[in-house]
């Protein structure tokens, strides 16, 4: 597919589709920001990339041979080693031995009904002080290489 | 004919596993095969998809709910794979905000997002 606007389409679309399989997996938290976030932002933001760039992709000059050999090689590696992983859905895998201790003492410890939510910003408070700081980061970063960012021949201020 | 068994019941049990390497490598091949900037960020993006889904199936319980207390339910799906995944996904945009921006300030300085383009500018100008 040539045309980048319809990537943006099928990706956000692809979003969306996964933000469903996420409810099916009990994740509705997640499901919400993906569909809001995952969806909805990052499609906007492909779109005014789109309108500032190109929105034709040249037609390629490599051989795919060595990028399909990488990636058939790596799928290989992964096989192998999701054979040896629980299989799907069962409750008794090393994963969910911490689930009920956060599942009990969410409502006792902190009053709230909504685990995700509880650990989110009570027992993981600093993994989203980071998540922020990393948000804050990536905004700074963005303003700065958009400001330089003029077109040539406009004339810079500062 | 048992060893049969076994190995398709083993294929079923673990499908989640089978969607999660099929996405996580057509992500990594897009990323390597594609030569244009926007198309690699869109690769990376479901690579990165992959790795919310191989998370999320972990801590899924067959016959379990979603992890918000009520007194009808007692078996909930494991709480902390979805608050780590809530903060990959809003840290995933995040990161393909700056690519994004990249690809523009690119596109400002040679007038192209395709990687051959650039190379082949950068060596004529060598």
């Amino acid at each position: 597919m040539r045309n980048l606007f319809a990537v943006a389409v099928l990706t956000g679309i692809y979003s969306f589709l996964m933000a469903s399989v996420m409810l099916v997996l009990d994740a509705p938290d997640v499901a919400l920001t993906e569909a809001s976030v995952g969806a909805g932002v990052g499609t906007v933001l492909l779109l005014g990339t789109l309108y500032l760039t190109k929105t034709d992709e040249a037609r390629p000059i490599h051989s795919v041979a060595l990028p399909l050999f990488v990636a058939v090689g790596t799928a290989a590696i992964l096989i192998f080693g999701v054979t040896g992983t629980p299989p799907f859905g069962a409750a008794d895998t090393p994963v969910q031995l911490a689930g009920p201790d956060y599942i009990n003492r969410s409502l006792p410890e902190t009053g709230i009904v909504n685990v995700v939510s509880s650990v989110l910003a009570s027992y993981r408070g600093f993994d989203t002080l980071g998540e922020t700081v990393v948000i804050f980061t990536a905004g700074i970063a963005i303003l700065m290489l958009l400001k330089r960012a003029t077109p040539p021949g406009a004339g810079r201020k500062d | 004919m048992n060893e049969f068994v076994d190995l398709a019941g083993r294929l079923v049990s673990h499908y989640n596993q089978w969607i999660t390497v099929f996405l996580m490598v057509s992500g990594l091949y897009i990323v390597i095969a594609r030569g244009n900037m926007v198309k690699k960020l869109v690769g990376l993006s479901l690579f990165q998809t992959s790795v919310y889904l191989l998370y999320l199936s972990a801590g899924k319980i067959l016959g379990g709910t979603a992890p918000i207390l009520d007194p009808d339910f007692t078996v909930y799906s494991h709480p902390l794979p979805h608050v780590l995944i809530l903060t990959a996904i809003v840290v995933g945009v995040a990161t393909l905000a700056l690519g994004l921006a990249l690809v523009v300030r690119i596109n400002e300085a040679y007038g192209t997002i395709e990687e051959d383009e650039i190379f082949k500018q950068d060596d004529d100008r060598a």
